[in-house]
This record gives structure tokens, C-alpha cells and sequence, in this order.
């Protein structure tokens, strides 16, 4: 019966603190939430989803702004949003904030010499590939071995294992 | 000799793996180091006087990052209080997205070791600063030029091998 | 007690693994009949040993024995009981634990099923793979014990994390641990040739259908990882480039090349020392996918607590297997003797071409996944590397791959004219990029490049069907020859037709979803692709071990109902963590999504609103690609194989047996 009776109270402290949680969290986050967001054309609302998936949420393990709930992802989104609303390109948006937290904060590193091997290096990998490959095809062999595999050669072998 | 190339690869990818088990991939170096301080312009969080980089040109100063809900604020503390007993080193504490009453509660019950406190509630200045943790740490020289910044709590010993003698320096430089 | 019990069985293992490494490889070079016949018992001894380990750990899983450490980190008495034997896997130690038993069950499989292998070559595969266990057993017993105790003994446990407390994600790691460690059956096989300095064609037909099953199983365990993401995190994004699906991207990758490469050089006798390497280095990525997953050098959204000491124990390990093997394959590699030369419109050049592709696909995967570690090594800075670089590189690479894909099935060994097939295979491409530009008319706004995606997914089903005609042209009887074409063939058709599938519902969820942030309150509406949102009501209910906000939406389009989808925001009792639980209405042609966000006072509600056209195909398509994985393995000339190769044991046998009886006579 004791039991029983602290297995309530315990389950009535837990849901207390769940409504309570449930009522209290949502007043301090409700200044910082998002509202829709209104922006004068689809050219905007598409530069701010654009650049809220590019950036990086600086606080988190991995993730965009836009999929973030952290603090320091909303407000950036806020900055973002208020810089794109202001008329500001995407050029100047992504200059701004990497100039305050560098290169990090961009999910599409930046052309320049030290990512050169990050950009072209795949394509000139694919390159030499194909060039052996083409050499591999083209290249006449010095001896035209026996074909294998056909049944009775295998069958053979095998028998000599 | 091509099928040599695999080996040869995997050595040096193996040498940046193990170089990458010292590395803390969540620090981030800061872009404004050799920068001026970035601008604000904020009131104090006792009363109306603003104050902005310009406020402390000429001085070696110590702009740290703090907020009465960081918990690992009140673990760097101590070592705050030590940096404010060091001559000739201004120390600006910003109070970021707080609010008013619970900063000067805070400062009050732990001591303040800033000679000036400025009070950003939106957190502008922060983002400003290319702050992504609290607390965080600039240390500016007589030019105003951001010269290091620390991310996370300053520890005893971050304050004896890095701090102490960057200030010593950064002072015994001219203006 | 039976923490101990399992701790014992681990260490009973790991020296069944050490006489399965020893004896059978050094009695396979001294030639020593009774050594090498110890390879069969031994993994077999060794898979009992690990399943009693692992149902050890499980156990105290279900009857909450918080006495044991990561039971008590990772469990709690109010996890329902398919969480607890889930659980068992949702952390760090269960998990690798996990990995090794999985190990002894692939180990005990090619014991069970290879019997009719020769024997030095059986002897070797399964010492190879005695040995891969090894290193991990000792990575458990020293790094990353499940067993071991605590003192006091908390009164109950501190519970799985919400995330893992799902279906999808209960299945995900044990599918994508037997395709990772799948793929040591054919490493071991590859090692084995290279010491052997042999690679014929009986082993390469050992080797294949070892690899097929792997590779299914890798398939359906990305497959259901992106699944789960998709629903589970809230987000609706189905990959994210994270370092840890890129981690088992990269041997997915492989794995389809070593597919391919190992048809041409079981077929041709030809690509044998690439096929070697590839069957190294898919595994080697394995590995390193261990290592980058549990070592914390990448941030990633899910990896383990991240330990140097662990991570040091696998750089080691990896260091030794990997670094060996390509020692072995640079030095040995010449003996693996490529004959039979091809022409450029060949079969074997169209595996060729795959096998290029796929490689630098991989090698771009590894590139950007590893960059950001180089630079910082460097001392070159920070950068992050994120999905619109691995789009941008990616794409390209993967393009010509799925342009191919149906004509290379089509070409026949060795040179091929295309006689006859020019002119229908020309026909086949208009009219699929006629019927992509059709279909696209379906989409609003009209995008060019919408029907070209369009168009090459119905290309690529269209040539793999044609193919199918092709084979069955002259059959007097189709049907009955359909029926006898071999499920090799179909697998291949199948999986084929799978990536086809899988590039229209990428292209056109990546084109034309729509998704709107909205301040919504009870009652109120939103359309979006026109779909008519209504939130209905809000309440507060309880699950299991958590409570929840549930939002109810009614869904209408042009006023007949669509349907009612719930979405929740749950808090769990125990870890307190709050899970945002996405309301999903799936079809064929579009997925409605809705996940509810902040509250914003007043009763309003952030609610993010989701339309995603044909998003399921990427899943089917990967069904597919599974499926056409296991039809190729289960092909009866394996078995066959098998038999004529009893048949040739037992007439040696015979002879023998003749001539000795010749002998004493």
C-alpha cells in the first residue's frame, strides 16, 4: 500500500512539474520565438531560408541555423532576417557574419587557395581516373593470354586444387 | 609502383587522424584578433553613461563576456577578481541578454571585478563580437586592437601561462 | 552474477578468437591438415561465446540490474521492454559490443556455409576474420567494458535517450553494423588471395554472394537511418552530410563498386588486383567510419561521448590492419594476373566507368568529410564542410553513373557493336525525355531541369527494362524462360530500377518541397501546396515515460478531407530531454509533414507546415536496390558451385581411394 501511495505522489510531483515546466518554459521563450516571418517578396523569404540552411549553428554539434534551436541560432536568425528585410544581399549577409566568426560559420567553404584541393581535387582525381582507365582499354596486351572461366577450365583447376 | 600509392595515402591520412585526436574541434578560432574592437555603444548597467570601444583607447583592457544565467561564469570568477588586481589593466565586463536587476544581484553577491559594466539586453553586441559562448574573453591593446580571446571560463592556469604575460606585454608597448 | 557471466563468455570468446587467428593461418602455410581443421569449431565456439555475452548484457537490460554501469547510464525501469533489448545497443560500449558479436555471427556463417571451400583458403578467411575479432574484443575488454560494475547502485537508471526510443531507430544499427562488418567477409577473402598470390574464379564466386548480403544490409541500414531522421528529428530533411552518415556512406559507396568489379573479375578474370583493393578498402572505411564515429575528432550531430583513449585504441587498430593490408596488396598485389583485354564499347568498359565514378564519388565523400580536420591540423584554421558542398561535388559525380547505368547492363562482354539496339536505344532516350517533360507539367512552376531529372529516372528504368526484353528477344517461349533467367540477373535489373526510382523521389523532393514557419492558433488555417491546414485542438496526454503537447490538424484539399495529423512536443519523465514528434501523412506522390514548434502565448503556436513530393521514392528506391541485392546473392549458380565442387572432392576422393585400394592389391 506505502508502496503504492509513494508511487503516486512520485508520478503527481512529476506531472506538477511538467505542467509546470510546460507553462513556464513557453513565457520565457515567447519574446525570443519566432513570429512569421513577413517578408515583402518571395525573392527575400527564399534568400533567408537559403542563408538560414547555410550557416552554421556555431553553438550546436551540427547543425544549420534554420534547423537549430539554440539561443545564439535565433538570434542570428533574427540578424539574418532583419539584414535580409533591410535589403542586404547574400553576399554582404555571409561577409558580415564571417567577419565576426570566420569562415566556420559558412556549410559552403569558401574558393580560395587553401580550399582549392577541397573543390577541384575530386574533379582532377576523376580526370587521371578516366585517362588511366582510357590507357587500361586502349593499351594492346603483350601476350594474349587464354580466356578463363568458362566451366570446363574451372572445373579443371578445381580438380587440380 | 601504383599500388604503392594506397599505402603511402593511408600513412598520411593515419598522421592527420592522430593529430586530430588533440584537437578540439569545437574551438574556434576568433577573426578578429588583429582587428579594432568591434563597435558598440551601450549604457552602463548602474546608470545612464555610455560607453563604447573609444571609452578605453590608451588603456590595456580586458573586455569579458558574462551573464547572471552562466553557470560557468561563476567558476571563472575568482580569476577575475585576480585580473582586476592587476595595475594599469582596465576591466569591461558586458552583461549579455540579462536582465537588469539579476546582473547587479549577481555582481553584488560575487563581488564586481569590472571598473566598468555595460548592460546589452538584445544581445546585439554579442553577435557583434562574434560571441557564440558564455563567458567569453577579448583582450584589447593600447590601440584598441583585439589581440586574444578566450573562449569558455579562464582557468588559474590559462590566467598564469597566457593571460599574465600578454598583459605585461601588450603594457610594456607603446600607444 | 550474470554480468560476470557475460564478461566471461566475451573472454572465453576472444580466446577462441586468438586460436581461430593462430592455428589455421600458420597450419595453412606449414600445410598442417589437423591446425587448419580448427578454423570451423573455433568460429563456431566463438559465435556461442559472443551470443552468451551478448544475451548476458541483454538481460541485465531487462531485469534492470543498475548495478551494471551502462546498463544503469543507458536503461530505466520505465523503458518499455523492446527499448530495453534496443537499449542494450543505444550506447557507446553496447554498441561495440554489438559490432563484435555481429563480427562472430558473419565469422560462424562463413564457417557454416563454406564447407565445401578448399581448405587453406577457408582456413585463411576465417583466421583473417579470427583476427579483425581479436582487436575488437581487446577494444572492448580495455576501452569500453559493458560489464562492469558500480557501487552504490543507483535506484534506477538514467534511460535511453528519447531519440533512440523509436522502431526505426531500434533496427537501424544492428542493419547498418551487418552490411559495415559485412563487408570483413570479403576483406578477409581479399587478404586471403593476396597471400596466396591467387585469385581465381571459384573464389571470386565464394566472394560474391558474401558481399551482396553485406552490401543489402548496408543499403537498408542507411536507408532506415534517413527514414528515421526524416520523422524522428522533426526537421524533414532526410540526409544531412554528417560526418557519421558520411561514414557509412563511403563503404556503401565502395561496396557498390566492389559489386561490380568483382562481376568483371569473376566473369572476365579481369580488374583482379582492383577488385582486391576495393574489397581492402571498403572495409579499411569501415574501420575508419569506427574510428571518426567514436573517437569525437568531427562534430556531428550524433556521435558517441567522445573519448581519446578509445579513439587511440582504433587509430592503433586501424593502423596495423589497414596499414598490413595495403603493405600485402603494394607487394603482392603483381601476382593477381589480369588477362583478357576488352574494347572501349564493352561491358568492362562500363564497369570500368562505374568503378572510376564511384571511386572519386567516395574519394570526394572522404574529402570533405576529412577537410576540415586537415586544415585545422595544419593549423590553416576552421571551416566547415556542409551539404551544399557535398551537393555541388557530389551531383556531378553521380550523374553519369545513373546515365549509364541501363545501357552498361545491356552491353555485352568483351566488344559489342550495338547491333540492332542504336536505333531503340536512341527511341528509348527521347521518349523518356519526352515523357519527363510531360510529367513535369504535374509541377508548378515548370523547371527544365525538373524534366531532364524526370526524364533520366524514367531512362534508367526504361533501359534496365529493355534489357530484360533484350535477353528474352529470341526465346521462342518468354515466360518460361523469364522463369529460368537467373535471379542473379533480375537482382541486378531490380536494383537498377531501384536507382531510378530513388533519383526521381531525390529530384523532385529537392525541387519542389515547400515549407512554411506559421503562427498558428486553435482553429486557424494555412494552406501550402494546396493543402488546406487547420489546427483543430490542442491538448496535454500522457505516454508511456513521457507527456506530451499533442496538436491535432485536419487536412483538406479543395474541401474533400485529406487527413488528421498529429504533432507532438514531448517531455520524458526521466531525462527530462523535450522531442519534437512530426505528424506525417506519407503517400505515393507527397508527404505532408507537420512539426509543432514554440509556444508563442496566447494559444498560438509556431507550427512548421512541410510539403514533400515523392519523398518515399528515395526509400522504395533503396528497397529495391535491397532486394536486388539478395536476388543476386541467392543465385543458384552459387550453389551450384558449391555442388561441383563436392563432386570434384568426392572423385578425388574416390581416386584415392582406387588407388590406394590399386596399391594394396
Amino acid at each position: 500500500m506505502l508502496d503504492r501511495y509513494q508511487r503516486i505522489t512520485k508520478t503527481a510531483i512529476i506531472r506538477a512539474c511538467v505542467v509546470l515546466c510546460l507553462v513556464l518554459l513557453p513565457m520565457g521563450e515567447a519574446q525570443l520565438a519566432e513570429t512569421v516571418l513577413k517578408f515583402e517578396n518571395d525573392e527575400q523569404s527564399a534568400l533567408y531560408l537559403r542563408l538560414t540552411e547555410e550557416f552554421r549553428c556555431l553553438k550546436c554539434q551540427n547543425q544549420n541555423l534554420a534547423d537549430s534551436n539554440a539561443d545564439l541560432a535565433q538570434d542570428l536568425r533574427n540578424e539574418i532576417y532583419q539584414a535580409v528585410v533591410s535589403g542586404q544581399g547574400r553576399q554582404e549577409i555571409s561577409d558580415y557574419l564571417v567577419a565576426r566568426y570566420g569562415d566556420f560559420v559558412l556549410y559552403r567553404p569558401p574558393v580560395k587557395k587553401i580550399t582549392y584541393l577541397l573543390w577541384f581535387g575530386p574533379f582532377v582525381l576523376l580526370l587521371f581516373a578516366i585517362i588511366g582507365g582510357w590507357r587500361l582499354i586502349t593499351r594492346k596486351p603483350v601476350i594474349d593470354a587464354p580466356e578463363p572461366s568458362d566451366a570446363l577450365e574451372d572445373a579443371r583447376r578445381r580438380l587440380e586444387d | 609502383m601504383w599500388k604503392y600509392i594506397p599505402l603511402v595515402l593511408f600513412f598520411g591520412l593515419l598522421g592527420f587522424l592522430a593529430r586530430g585526436l588533440d584537437l578540439d574541434p569545437s574551438e574556434l578560432p576568433s577573426p578578429l584578433i588583429e582587428q579594432a574592437a568591434p563597435d558598440f555603444k551601450l549604457q552602463s548597467l548602474y546608470d545612464a553613461s555610455e560607453y563604447g570601444p573609444e571609452s578605453f583607447a590608451g588603456d590595456v583592457w580586458l573586455f569579458n563576456v558574462w551573464a547572471s544565467w552562466c553557470r560557468a561564469c561563476i567558476t571563472e570568477h575568482p580569476v577575475l577578481e585576480q585580473l582586476d588586481d592587476i595595475e594599469g589593466l582596465t576591466m569591461v565586463g558586458l552583461n549579455h541578454k540579462d536582465v537588469l536587476d539579476d546582473g547587479r544581484t549577481w555582481l553584488n553577491r560575487f563581488g564586481n571585478p569590472f571598473d566598468t559594466v555595460v548592460f546589452d539586453q538584445q544581445g546585439s553586441t554579442g553577435i557583434n563580437w562574434g560571441v557564440y559562448g558564455v563567458p567569453e574573453t577579448f583582450i584589447m591593446d593600447k590601440k584598441g586592437t583585439v589581440r586574444y580571446k578566450h573562449i569558455g571560463p579562464i582557468s588559474e592556469e590559462d590566467l598564469n601561462t597566457i593571460l599574465l604575460p600578454l598583459i605585461k606585454q601588450l603594457q610594456a608597448e607603446q600607444a | 552474477m550474470i554480468a560476470e557471466l557475460g564478461q566471461f563468455a566475451l573472454i572465453l570468446a576472444l580466446c577462441a578468437a586468438v586460436v581461430l587467428a593462430v592455428l589455421p593461418f600458420v597450419g595453412s602455410f606449414i600445410v598442417q591438415p589437423q591446425w587448419m581443421a580448427l578454423a570451423r569449431p573455433a568460429a563456431l565456439l566463438q559465435l556461442l561465446m559472443m551470443t552468451i555475452s551478448y544475451f548476458a548484457l541483454t538481460s541485465t537490460f531487462i531485469t534492470n540490474d543498475f548495478s551494471v554501469l551502462y546498463t544503469a547510464n543507458t536503461s530505466n525501469s520505465q523503458l518499455p521492454l523492446i527499448y530495453k533489448i534496443s537499449g542494450v545497443w543505444g550506447g557507446h560500449e553496447g554498441s561495440i559490443l554489438l559490432w563484435v558479436w555481429v563480427l562472430a555471427i558473419w565469422t560462424g556463417a562463413v564457417a557454416i556455409f563454406s564447407k565445401h571451400m578448399p581448405a587453406i583458403l577457408l582456413s585463411r578467411v576465417l583466421s583473417i576474420l579470427g583476427m579483425i575479432s581479436i582487436g575488437f574484443m581487446l577494444f572492448v575488454l580495455i576501452t569500453s567494458n559493458p560489464f562492469e560494475r558500480i557501487f552504490p547502485v543507483p535506484v534506477d537508471g538514467a534511460s535511453l535517450n528519447p531519440l533512440l526510443q523509436d522502431i526505426g531507430m531500434a533496427a537501424h544499427p544492428p542493419l547498418l553494423y551487418m552490411g559495415y562488418v559485412g563487408f570483413s567477409v570479403a576483406f578477409a577473402f581479399a587478404i586471403a588471395a593476396l597471400l596466396g598470390g591467387e585469385l581465381d574464379s571459384a573464389t571470386l564466386r565464394w566472394m560474391r554472394p558474401w558481399t551482396n548480403i553485406a552490401w543489402m544490409f548496408l543499403t537498408l541500414g542507411i536507408a532506415l537511418g534517413s527514414y528515421w531522421a526524416y520523422y524522428e528529428l522533426g526537421w524533414g530533411g532526410w540526409w544531412f552530410w554528417d560526418p557519421v552518415e558520411n561514414a557509412s556512406f563511403m563503404p556503401w559507396l565502395l561496396g557498390t563498386a566492389l559489386i561490380h568489379s568483382l562481376a568483371a573479375s569473376e566473369k572476365r578474370g579481369i580488374f583482379k588486383a582492383w577488385t582486391v583493393l576495393l574489397a581492402v578498402l571498403a572495409f579499411s572505411l569501415s574501420l575508419l567510419g569506427t574510428f571518426i564515429v567514436r573517437s569525437g575528432v568531427l562534430t556531428s550531430v550524433h556521435s558517441f561521448a567522445a573519448d581519446p583513449a578509445r579513439g587511440r585504441f582504433i587509430l592503433f587498430f586501424l593502423a596495423i590492419v589497414v596499414g598490413l593490408s595495403l603493405l600485402l596488396f603494394a607487394i603482392r598485389a603483381h601476382k593477381l594476373k589480369s588477362h583478357a583485354n576488352f574494347e572501349l564499347i564493352s561491358r568492362e568498359s562500363a564497369l570500368l566507368l562505374n568503378n572510376i565514378l564511384l571511386l572519386v564519388a567516395c574519394a570526394a565523400v572522404l574529402l570533405g568529410t576529412l577537410y576540415p580536420l586537415f586544415l585545422d591540423a595544419l593549423d590553416m584554421g576552421k571551416i566547415s564542410v556542409g551539404p551544399q558542398y557535398f551537393n555541388t561535388v557530389f551531383a556531378p559525380l553521380m550523374l553519369p553513373v545513373i546515365m549509364v547505368v541501363g545501357i552498361g547492363a545491356l552491353l555485352n562482354w568483351k566488344k559489342d557493336k550495338l547491333k540492332g539496339r542504336q536505333t531503340t536505344l536512341l527511341a528509348l532516350i527521347v521518349l523518356s525525355l519526352i515523357a519527363g517533360a510531360v510529367f513535369a507539367m504535374q509541377f508548378n512552376p515548370y523547371k527544365i531541369t525538373a524534366a531532364a531529372a524526370i526524364g533520366l529516372a524514367i531512362w534508367v528504368v526504361a533501359s534496365s527494362a529493355y534489357g530484360v526484353y533484350y535477353r528474352l528477344r529470341n526465346k521462342r517461349n518468354r515466360l518460361s524462360a523469364a522463369m529460368h533467367t537467373p535471379a542473379a540477373f533480375w537482382g541486378m535489373t531490380i536494383a537498377h530500377i531501384g536507382m531510378g526510382v530513388f533519383t526521381l523521389g531525390v529530384a523532385l523532393t529537392s525541387m519542389f518541397a515547400d515549407e512554411q514557419t506559421v503562427r498558428m492558433g486553435v482553429g486557424e488555417t494555412h494552406e501550402i501546396a494546396g493543402y488546406e491546414f487547420r489546427f483543430d485542438r490542442i491538448e496535454d496526454v500522457r505516454g508511456a515515460n513521457y507527456i506530451a503537447t499533442q496538436a491535432t490538424f485536419v487536412v483538406t484539399k479543395e474541401q474533400s478531407a485529406v487527413s488528421t495529423l498529429v504533432a507532438e512536443k514531448r517531455i520524458y519523465n526521466v531525462r527530462r530531454d523535450t522531442m519534437t514528434e512530426a505528424g506525417i501523412d506519407g503517400g505515393l506522390t507527397r508527404d505532408l509533414f507537420i512539426a509543432l514548434g514554440e509556444h508563442l502565448g496566447e494559444g498560438q503556436w509556431s507550427v512548421r507546415l512541410q510539403y514533400k513530393p515523392f519523398i518515399r521514392w528515395i526509400w522504395f528506391g533503396t528497397v529495391f536496390m535491397a532486394l536486388g541485392g539478395l536476388l543476386a546473392a541467392v543465385d543458384r549458380r552459387y550453389r551450384v558451385a558449391a555442388t561441383t565442387q563436392k563432386r570434384a572432392e568426392a572423385a578425388t576422393k574416390a581416386k584415392a581411394v582406387s588407388a590406394a585400394a590399386g596399391a594394396a592389391s
